[in-house]
C-alpha cells in the first residue's frame, strides 16, 4: 500500500508528460506575469533586465569554472566562490596600494588617457586571473590530488573545508582583516541614458523621467566576459588542451591509456576555471564596490545553481543559466520583493532537480562500466 | 636542599607582603567600574569608552572627588558579550564591592548586566546602548536601577523626518530598508511614522537583506519614484554599497541615515550629499563641546568619537547623581539619577519615566569629503 503510493508520487514528479506540462505552464505563467509588469513601465522594465544582464555576465564567469571542473572530475568545488574573493581582493590591493591600473599612463605618457586606463584595468583583470589560477592549482595539488580515488564525498567535504579555510584565513587582521573595504575602481564612472538616442548623464545631475540607464561598468562586464567566454571556446573547442580535457571528461582511464596527462589536464581545468573566477571577482567588485572575506559565498551559491539550471558540466548550460539566475533574480528584486531574491533562485534550483535533475543542456548521467 | 629552603622564603615573602598589605590604612575611596569591549569584535569602541569614562573621573578627582572621596575606577574587558559581561559585572560587584557600574556598550551585553544591577541594588548607566530592553523589564516597566546616556532608537527617526521635512523641505521620501534588523527596522518605522504625521508622504519602501550587494533592482524603483528624500538607516558598509549604486543611476535625492554611518571606513566620495543624526558633533559650536575636544586631545592626542563622548557624559551623569544624593545609597542615587537636569556634552540630559534621556541630536552632511555638522535639532 505504502510502496504503491511512494511509486505513483515518484511517477508524478518523474513522469515525462506530467513533468512537461508543469514545466510548460509554469514558463508560460513567469511569461504572463512579467509581460504584464512590463507594460505598466516599460522604462522601468528595461533598466531591470539591464541590472539582471550585468549580474547574469558576473554569475557566468563563475558558473563555467564550477562546470568545468565537475565535468572532468565530478567534483562541486565549493571553494570556487573564494576563489572569486580572493581575485576581488588580488585587484583591491593591484589597485589601492600598488597603482598598477595607472603603469600604462606612467610608462607611457604619449598614450591616449581613455586608451591608457583600459589597457590598465585589463592588466588589473589580468593579474586577478593569473594569481586566482595559482591559487586554484596549489589547492588542486594539496587538496584534491590525494584524494583523487577516494570517494566522491571526502573530496566533497574537503572542498567545504578549503572554502572555509579561505574565508577565515582571509579574515585574520594580517590578511584582508575582516572588515568592509570600499573598493576604488580603476577608472571613474561614466554614465549614460537612453531616451531617442543615447546621452551622456553629467555627474551629480538627474537622469531625466521615463529613460533608461547604463554605465561604463555594464559595458566592461558585458565585453571582457565576452572576450573570455570566446577565448574560452576557443581552448576547449580548437586547442590540444581543450581536446585533452574533453578526452579526459569523458573517459578519464582511457585517456590517461591514450597518454593523456589527465593530472596535468585536471591541473588545466582547475587555473582556467579560477582565472575566470578572479575576472568576474574583478568584474563583480567594480560593479558593487566593496571587498569583505566572505563576498564569495553568496554568488558562488548562485553561480552553483546557475551551473546546476543549465546542466553541470556543460558550458553553454553555464552560461544561459546564469543569464536566467541574473534576470530571475532581479526581476523577482524589482516586481515582489529583495528577500524573495534568494528564494526564487534557490526554488529554481529545487524546481530543476525534480523536473530536469540534468538541468537545460545537461545529458543524462553515463552508465560507467 | 635549596628548593626547600627557596620555598619558604618565598612563602615569608608573600606572608609580609599581605600583611603589610593588611597594616596599611585604606584610604576612603568611591569605586565605579568600567564595563567596556576592550577585545573582540568592536575593541576601539571599548578603547573610546573607557577613555572618556576615565577622564570624567581624571576631571572630579581634580576637583576633590564625590562626597569628599577619591573616585577609584575599576575596568573590566567585558568583549560585547553576554557571557564575559556578567562575569565582569558579578565579578566587581561580589568581590571588589562596587555598588556603580558604567557600561556596557553593546546592548546584548547591557542587557543581562542589567538583571544583575537590578537584582543587586547596583546603580548601572550604560553610555551606548541603545535597545529598549536594557532598562525595561520583561513585563514593560522600568528597571528601577538602571539608566543610559544615549537617545534610542525611534528618537532618531523622529528626528531624521522633522529635518528632512522642516530644513530640507522635503515631501516626499523613500525608505530602504533591512527587515531584519532590529535597529534599522526600528529607525525606519519611526521615520515612516513621523514623516507622514508631519505631512510628507511615503512614496515607496523596499526591503533588502544584510548580506545583498546588489542595490540595482531596489534603486531602478528610487530613479522612478523620483522622492525628495531617500531614508537609509543602515550601517556604513550598506550604505557604501547602496550611495556607490545611487550615483551610477542618476539619482541625485540625498539620502538620510542614523548614528549607524558613523565611521572612519564610511566611503564619503559615495555619501557626498547625505546628511546624518547622531549623538554629537566635535564641530558643535557650544562652549561644553569645545572645552572636552580640547582636554580630550589634550588627554589622548585624538579628536574623541560619539562613543567616548557618551562616556564622558555617563560617568559624569552617575558621579553628579552621587553628588545630589550626598551618600553613595545606591537607593538615593537612583532617585537622585531620575530627577538629574545635567548639561552634558551631548545636550542637556533629563530622563523620562523609562529612564531614557531627553536630550538634542545632531544632523551632520558629507560634504566636499569632509564630515560637516549642518544643526542640532531638539526633541
Amino acid at each position: 500500500m505504502n510502496n504503491e503510493q511512494l511509486t505513483l508520487l515518484q511517477r508524478i514528479i518523474k513522469g515525462k508528460w506530467i513533468g512537461k506540462g508543469f514545466l510548460a505552464l509554469l514558463a508560460l505563467a513567469v511569461i504572463w506575469w512579467v509581460g504584464g509588469k512590463a507594460l505598466q513601465s516599460p522604462p522601468l522594465f528595461f533598466q531591470q533586465i539591464i541590472n539582471g544582464i550585468q549580474l547574469g555576465f558576473v554569475y557566468a564567469l563563475i558558473a563555467l569554472g564550477y562546470t568545468m571542473v565537475y565535468g572532468i572530475v565530478r567534483l562541486i568545488n565549493f571553494a570556487h566562490g573564494d576563489v572569486f574573493m580572493f581575485g576581488a581582493f588580488v585587484s583591491f590591493f593591484s589597485v589601492s596600494q600598488f597603482q598598477l591600473h595607472l603603469w600604462p599612463i606612467k610608462a607611457l605618457p604619449s598614450l591616449p588617457p581613455a586608451l591608457g586606463i583600459v589597457i590598465g584595468t585589463l592588466s588589473v583583470i589580468l593579474l586577478s586571473m593569473v594569481s586566482c589560477a595559482i591559487l586554484a592549482m596549489t589547492i588542486e595539488r594539496i587538496a584534491y590530488k590525494p584524494l583523487r580515488d577516494a570517494p566522491r564525498i571526502s573530496a566533497l567535504i574537503t572542498a567545504i573545508g578549503v572554502s572555509f579555510f579561505l574565508e577565515y584565513f582571509g579574515a585574520l587582521p594580517f590578511v584582508f582583516t575582516p572588515n568592509f573595504i570600499t573598493y576604488k575602481r580603476p577608472f571613474d564612472i561614466v554614465t549614460w541614458y537612453i531616451q531617442g538616442g543615447i546621452h551622456r548623464l553629467e555627474a551629480g545631475a538627474e537622469a531625466p523621467p521615463g529613460s533608461v540607464i547604463f554605465s561604463n561598468v555594464l559595458i566592461i562586464i558585458i565585453v571582457v566576459s565576452i572576450l573570455l567566454l570566446v577565448g574560452l571556446n576557443y581552448i576547449v573547442r580548437q586547442t590540444k588542451i581543450g581536446k585533452a580535457m574533453r578526452a579526459t571528461a569523458y573517459d578519464k582511464p582511457t585517456s590517461r591509456l591514450m597518454g593523456i596527462n589527465v593530472d596535468g589536464v585536471i591541473s588545466t581545468t582547475f587555473a582556467i576555471g579560477a582565472s575566470l573566477a578572479g575576472a568576474a571577482g574583478v568584474l563583480y567588485a567594480t560593479a558593487y564596490p566593496q571587498v569583505v572575506f566572505w563576498m564569495g559565498i553568496i554568488p558562488g551559491l548562485k553561480a552553483f545553481v546557475a551551473a546546476v539550471l543549465g546542466g553541470i558540466g556543460s558550458i553553454p548550460g553555464a552560461f544561459v543559466g546564469a543569464l536566467i539566475m541574473g534576470q530571475a533574480e532581479v526581476l523577482s528584486a524589482g516586481y515582489i520583493s529583495t528577500p524573495m531574491r534568494d528564494a526564487v533562485a534557490f526554488t529554481i534550483l529545487i524546481l530543476v532537480l525534480l523536473i530536469r535533475p540534468t538541468g537545460i543542456f545537461g545529458e543524462p548521467e553515463r552508465e560507467k562500466a | 636542599m635549596s628548593k626547600r629552603f627557596l620555598f619558604i622564603i618565598s612563602i615569608l615573602i608573600v606572608l609580609s607582603l599581605t600583611l603589610g598589605a593588611c597594616a596599611q590604612p585604606k584610604p576612603q575611596t568611591l569605586k565605579v567600574a568600567i564595563l567596556a569591549p576592550l577585545s573582540g569584535a568592536v575593541p576601539t569602541f571599548g578603547v573610546s569608552t573607557r577613555d572618556g569614562a576615565l577622564l570624567a573621573i581624571k576631571e572630579w578627582n581634580a576637583k576633590g572627588g564625590v562626597l569628599g572621596k577619591q573616585i577609584e575606577a575599576i575596568v573590566e574587558d567585558s568583549q560585547c558579550e553576554a557571557d564575559p559581561a556578567v562575569n565582569a559585572a558579578n565579578k566587581v560587584i561580589n568581590q571588589d564591592g562596587v555598588k556603580f557600574i558604567i557600561g556596557e556598550v553593546c546592548s546584548k551585553a547591557s542587557i543581562p548586566v542589567s538583571e544583575i544591577a537590578e537584582e543587586k541594588g547596583v546603580v548601572q548607566i550604560s553610555p551606548t546602548s541603545t535597545n529598549p530592553n536594557v532598562t525595561l523589564k520583561a513585563d514593560g516597566s522600568t528597571k528601577q536601577y538602571v539608566f543610559r546616556a544615549c537617545f534610542i532608537d525611534p528618537f532618531q527617526g523622529l528626528v531624521g523626518a522633522s529635518f528632512a521635512i522642516n530644513e530640507l523641505g522635503a515631501k516626499t521620501a523613500f525608505i530602504i530598508l533591512d527587515q531584519g534588523n532590529d535597529y534599522v527596522r526600528g529607525l525606519a518605522e519611526n521615520f515612516e511614522q513621523a514623516f507622514t504625521q508631519k505631512g510628507g508622504q511615503i512614496v515607496g519602501k523596499e526591503t533588502y537583506t544584510s548580506q545583498d550587494t546588489d542595490f540595482s533592482a531596489i534603486l531602478a524603483k528610487v530613479a522612478e519614484a523620483k522622492p525628495d528624500v531617500v531614508y537609509l538607516p543602515d550601517y556604513y558598509n550598506i550604505v557604501n554599497l547602496v550611495t556607490a549604486q545611487a550615483k551610477e543611476k542618476g539619482i541625485t535625492a540625498p539620502f538620510l541615515g542614523g548614528d549607524g554611518w558613523d565611521s572612519a571606513e564610511l566611503d564619503r566620495a559615495a555619501a557626498e550629499g547625505g546628511y546624518y543624526t547622531n549623538h554629537y558633533s566635535d564641530q558643535d559650536t557650544r562652549a561644553i563641546v569645545q572645552q572636552w575636544v580640547k582636554n580630550y586631545q589634550a588627554e589622548y592626542g585624538s579628536v574623541p568619537d560619539a562613543l567616548a563622548t557618551l562616556a564622558y557624559d555617563a560617568a559624569n551623569l552617575l558621579l553628579a547623581a552621587i553628588q545630589n544624593a550626598g551618600t553613595d545609597d545606591p537607593a538615593k542615587v537612583k532617585d537622585a539619577m531620575a530627577n538629574i537636569k545635567w548639561e552634558a556634552v551631548s545636550g542637556t540630559i533629563t530622563f523620562d519615566q523609562y529612564h531614557n534621556p531627553i536630550k538634542s541630536a545632531v544632523i551632520l552632511q558629507v560634504k566636499d569629503g569632509q564630515i560637516q555638522y549642518v544643526t542640532t535639532v531638539a526633541p
